[in-house]
């Protein structure tokens, strides 16, 4: 919990001054027993055959009015100390809030891939919830608790020292059972919360791939998937909250059978004239205090470990470190190409199948740079790598004569390439925010030219505009339609590198060719993807890869000779009559 | 609910007995376990101030006190017992009920017409069906547990107080209720706070999920900072939402604490006089004193129950409009559509997703069994819609679309989707192996038969080389968007449809190997109705119709030889592809 606690910093004070409130709250409380002892000991006077004429009225109005005084300011004192608990537990848990989402940015590709996206979103909100929840909690009662039985405690042994050894003994065994019943739990709110993710993730799944398990008719083997995911959950939760449910029981037991001894003792005290009856009286509400407490404290500790448990759930994301290597910076090779790949390999998974082996070429300012080749032979992870979305594993490419892991080198290659990805994703908003993610403050004009260079001005004008909705996901864009507006995104910006990964398949061959054409007036180095010989034909240098590994370098009519593995991409797409796949 | 609107939909605290009245024996046993523990609980007290008011200076009777310790012992066992009894009866009951409620919503989720899941983003709905049912289950449970008890406590300790002192109970009785109004109040005021805490928070949800399902797009763009400030801003409403729905209804307590300290002090105070007239004892005094505790306790108690089930209650409003979502037209009592040879009509089909904005108008066509039918047009033309209507995932405005004669929306849907094959653009897997997302059309067929036709779609190459082979767990970063195409075109070749829908099923497979697939293709295809969509003309030349489609019209439908001659709009794309 280390980490959680440092955002407790900024509300130091008011994190202080919550429970502090509540413990003068709570003193006012112990009070109360000792007025009732007083009112009984000294107001009513000693008892002279079942009547008391020593009673003093006044002292009993005094003692009264007391106990309501205590009432106004314990109310001062409480609604106090809840607004600092409140300001308390909301900003801290906007804070983590705050940092996991920075904490979930900053995490690598390959982060994300391992992660999941299920589970960092039961991390940013179910957990952090609950935490909240916890927290306030916490603040205004697990402290005031504690301090209500410790305080009894000292009560009872300026009362009388006898007592106070029944409530140390009973206190401590109260407290050895609360704190088992807790550790018990802990770790199996846990597991109930990892049965959440599973829950989670089916109820994702079933939204966001819902065209194919209809197409497929699975509804019912996903209600079936999910009735058992939310069975174990369901399970779990009982187990767990049956066990949680011992502890008030028990704490009832305890309590009343160290108020019976208490009560024996007391009867032999007061025989003994070592004790008066308002005393014994004084004992027993003290008594009765530290039951209600820590009936309160079990039903707290709940959601206490509750919150615990989603508490190191976070902790566990707030502590990975993106697992990128940077490494320190250089002064550059002088006189070094542009772009240079040098023996580069790469795979994602330690241990796994290399996706890159051995890449090496070199690439001027200014110069188009096609990368062809089938599917799964390495073209997306060749140019990932180039922005350094993810590490090497050999190798080394540069910029400008500097590695790109350099840490100087991180600002310029997210500032100055432009990077459109394969699957093409639109956020909610506007067109000209999403265009906006290019270059922030963009003019009209700037957007209007990138829109057009893209191939989307016209369907943009359709739409209403630069200012038309664009709902989740671009749910409203056709996929070709996205294709085009991630370009002009990317466009917009005017990156100094140009990344075009296979970012043109939903285009029809004549809006792609246009495309084209647009794209090479642009003064950019750019790179661009695809399986489409004709993508490529016109760039100054075809890199063409199969099964990782580079097959051929050259230009296209070069290649054509020289390339066999080219000439067949080539062949497969001219030959119309013999007529292709689908 | 037969498409229409459901009748006036009950109030969501009847709704949400119906689910609790799914488990009687719990509900019952709850009830009276509370009882007991109740009935048990209050009797302590009486034998405790019994017992002070044997230990007088005067002398001790130890006899009776003897005896009442027993008795207090036998009635905290009791109690006790009976207390955890309860709490397992209403464990079970909060947990099942969300268990129930969570499983409604997720078949509801199957039932929604795709136009609201089009519509509604998908953190909201997450959001609902995971965050607020947990914050439901919390609030029911607390509810039950201090509810019924703090109710029946209340009853219990009036009779106790009435019977042990009419006056001084009667006061107690008539000041008291004073917290409730005050909890009352507190929970009126707060109530929007928390509407406003709940609302804040799916909008923070919806953004969420968007902002990590397009983490890498964010980083591509070192886009970071803009959406950090972007949250930064739902971040801090919320904060503010939050704390205010925390502090205002924290009030609760301290006020009817304040309300109970006040009883206190007057018991305290009439009784005090009254033991002086010689009308009551001590211990009698003693036992009232707890009683107002334990009376004035439950008060407190359920004031801040209200609290937390306002909470709950828009929690569970929110998930029961999920509920209340008209779904699709149910096909209850429809035909199944036996296996079909495929013979597809569209008549005079006309359909938008925006009423206000027409789309196809219009639109007829015939296709016979096992005819090749490609559709091509421009992006946005209406390609995509069109295969919406087939698959029947959204229905005509007018017209109607026929499948052997019979009007799809006469037959059930699930019989009609099975005799279709689809593979999309857009690919989708599941979390799962790759064996399971291979066999989620055909679960029975065997390991012989997925490797056939992972070999024809050439996908069994680069399945053996991942991790583990087809048991590898795929969570969404292990293959190229090619590779995904190639596992569904998989995944529809183990099924043996009629028909075939194919989006762009290979625009992401490299030519080279679409080229080594279509041999499996064109068997695939043999003797089915196919629709395919496709940018790549090759792919289209041997196509027996080609619709060109054009703003949600057909303005060219013909063979590739015949719309050449014309040299209209397929003419132009045509040519376009080696511009």
């Amino acid at each position: 919990m280390k980490k959680i606690l440092t955002y407790f910093k900024p509300y130091k004070g008011r994190a202080l001054l919550g429970p502090l409130f509540k413990l003068l709250e709570a003193t006012f409380e112990l009070l109360v027993p000792f007025v009732v002892a007083l009112i009984v000991d000294k107001g009513l006077g000693a008892q002279v055959d079942g009547e008391y004429p020593f009673a003093d009225k006044p002292y009993i109005f005094g003692a009264c009015a007391l106990l309501g005084a205590f009432g106004i300011v314990g109310l001062l004192f409480s609604v106090t100390a809840q607004y600092f608990s409140a300001r308390t537990a909301t900003g801290v848990s906007a804070g983590v809030r705050k940092d996991l989402f920075r904490k979930m940015q900053s995490l690598s590709y390959k982060d994300v891939d391992n992660l999941g996206e299920a589970t960092m979103l039961t991390r940013m909100t179910s957990d952090v919830d609950k935490l909240q929840t916890g927290i306030n909690l916490f603040l205004r009662l697990f402290l005031r608790s504690p301090f209500i039985v410790f305080g009894a405690m000292v009560c009872a042994l300026i009362i009388d020292r006898g007592a106070f050894g029944i409530f140390a003994v009973s206190i401590v065994a109260l407290a050895i059972v609360v704190y088992t019943v807790m550790l018990a739990c802990m770790p199996l709110y846990k597991k109930s919360q990892a049965k959440l993710d599973d829950v989670l993730l089916s109820t994702r799944e079933n939204l966001t791939g819902t065209r194919v398990l209809r197409a497929f008719c699975r509804e019912e083997s996903e209600r079936g998937i999910f009735d058992a995911r939310n069975e174990r959950l369901n399970k779990s939760r009982k187990f767990v909250g049956g066990i949680s449910a011992i502890t008030n029981p028990l704490t009832f037991v305890m309590i009343n059978l160290a108020t019976i001894w208490l009560l024996y003792a007391g009867a032999i005290r007061v025989e003994s004239g070592r004790l008066t009856q308002g005393e014994v009286i004084a004992l027993y509400n003290l008594m009765g205090q530290i039951l209600i407490e820590l009936i309160k404290l079990a039903n707290l500790i709940v959601t206490v470990t509750k919150a615990m448990a989603c508490g190191s759930r976070i902790e566990s994301v707030l502590k990975m470190q993106p697992s990128i290597r940077l490494c320190e910076d250089s002064d550059g090779e002088a006189g070094a190409p542009f772009i240079v790949y040098e023996k580069v390999c790469a795979r994602y998974n330690d241990g796994g199948e290399e996706a890159l082996s051995d890449v090496s070429f070199t690439v001027e300012k200014g110069e188009t740079v096609g990368i062809i080749g089938g599917t799964g032979s390495g073209k997306t992870t060749l140019v990932q790598l180039l922005p350094h979305f993810y590490d090497v594993s050999a190798g080394r490419i540069s910029v400008d004569g500097r590695d790109v892991c350099e840490k100087g080198m991180q600002p310029f290659l997210r500032e100055r390439i432009g990077v459109v990805p394969q699957k093409a994703q639109l956020f909610k908003g506007t067109i000209r925010e999403n265009l906006s993610w290019g270059k922030a403050n963009a003019t009209d004009e700037e957007l209007y030219e990138a829109l057009r260079i893209a191939q989307a001005e016209t369907f943009v004008r359709e739409k209403g505009g630069l200012d038309a909705p664009v709902e989740q996901g671009g749910k409203n864009f056709s996929g070709g339609q996205k294709q085009r507006l991630t370009i002009a995104r990317a466009v917009v910006r005017e990156p100094e590198i140009l990344i075009l990964d296979d970012s043109s398949s939903a285009l029809d061959y004549a809006t792609d060719a246009s495309l084209r054409q647009e794209i090479s007036k642009l003064p950019m180095t750019v790179f661009i993807v695809s399986q489409r010989t004709s993508s490529v034909r016109n760039a100054d240098k075809i890199v063409v890869l199969d099964d990782g590994k580079v097959v051929g370098i050259g230009k296209h009519d070069e290649l054509l000779t020289t390339c066999e593995v080219y000439r067949e991409i080539y062949d497969s797409q001219y030959d119309v009559e013999k007529g292709g796949a689908v | 609910m037969n498409g229409v609107l459901p009748p006036k939909k009950p109030k969501t605290f009847r709704r949400i007995m119906h689910y609790v009245g799914r488990y009687p024996l719990a509900l019952t046993g709850s009830l009276l376990f509370a009882l007991i523990t109740v009935t048990a609980s209050l009797f302590v007290p009486v034998f405790f101030g019994d017992a002070i008011d044997c230990i007088t200076q005067s002398g001790i009777a130890w006899d009776t006190l003897r005896a009442l310790f027993w008795k207090t012992g036998v009635a905290v066992g009791i109690a006790s017992l009976a207390q955890w009894l309860t709490s397992l009866c209403n464990n079970r009951i909060s947990c099942n009920v969300v268990r129930d409620i969570r499983k409604d919503a997720f078949a509801k989720i199957g039932a929604l017409p795709l136009q609201y899941i089009d519509t509604h983003p998908y953190g909201d709905t997450v959001s609902r069906i995971i965050a607020d049912a947990d914050q439901f289950s919390d609030g029911l449970l607390i509810g039950f547990t201090q509810f019924f008890t703090g109710f029946m406590t209340i009853l219990g300790t009036i009779a106790f107080m009435l019977i042990t002192n009419f006056k001084i109970g009667l006061i107690v009785v008539i000041v008291t209720p004073v917290s409730l109004f005050v909890a009352k109040f507190v929970a009126t005021h707060t109530h929007k706070f928390f509407k406003q805490q709940t609302q804040t928070r799916g909008e923070q949800t919806a953004f969420v999920e968007e902002a990590v399902s397009g983490l890498k797009t964010t980083k591509a763009f070192a886009h970071e900072s803009e959406n950090e400030r972007k949250f930064d801003e739902i971040n801090a409403r919320l904060e503010k939402a939050s704390f205010q729905a925390t502090f205002y209804s924290s009030l609760t307590n301290p006020s009817t604490r304040f309300v109970n300290n006040l009883v206190y002090a007057i018991v305290a105070l009439i009784g005090a006089l009254d033991v002086v007239r010689g009308a009551f004892t001590v211990g009698g005094l003693t036992k009232f004193l707890s009683y107002a505790n334990q009376y004035t306790k439950p008060f407190n108690e359920i004031s801040g129950v209200i609290t937390e089930l306002k909470g709950a209650f828009t929690c569970a409003s929110r998930i029961f409009e999920l509920l209340d979502a008209t779904e699709e037209v149910s096909d209850l009592g429809n035909e199944r559509l036996e296996k079909v040879d495929g013979n597809v009509t569209l008549e005079n089909v006309a359909f938008s997703y925006d009423k206000e904005k027409r789309l196809i108008e219009n639109l007829s066509l015939q296709v016979e069994k096992g005819k090749r039918v490609a559709i091509v047009g421009r992006t946005g033309s209406g390609k995509t819609t069109l295969i919406n209507l087939l698959m029947r995932f959204y229905d005509v405005d007018q017209g109607g679309v026929f499948v052997e004669g019979r009007d799809v929306r006469a037959v059930t849907r699930k019989s009609l989707r099975q005799n279709y094959g689809m593979v999309l653009q857009e690919t989708w897997l599941k979390k799962g192996t790759v064996r399971e997302n291979l066999k989620l059309g055909n679960p029975d067929c065997t390991d012989e038969e997925m490797y056939k036709a992972t070999k024809a779609s050439h996908a069994h190459g680069f399945i053996k080389r991942l991790e583990k082979g087809y048991d590898t767990v795929l969570t969404g970063g292990e293959l190229s968007e090619g590779q995904k195409q190639l596992l569904c075109i998989a995944r529809i070749m183990l099924t043996q449809p009629s028909m075939l829908i194919l989006d762009e099923a290979t625009s992401s497979i490299d030519t080279r190997t679409e080229r080594k697939i279509s041999d499996a293709f064109s068997k695939l295809m043999e003797g089915r109705t196919s629709f395919i969509v496709a940018h790549r003309l090759s792919t289209i030349v041997n196509a027996d119709c080609i619709l060109v489609m054009d703003a949600g019209r057909v303005v060219e439908q013909g063979t590739h030889k015949e719309l050449l001659q014309k040299g209209g709009a397929y003419a132009q794309l045509y040519n376009g592809q080696f511009a």
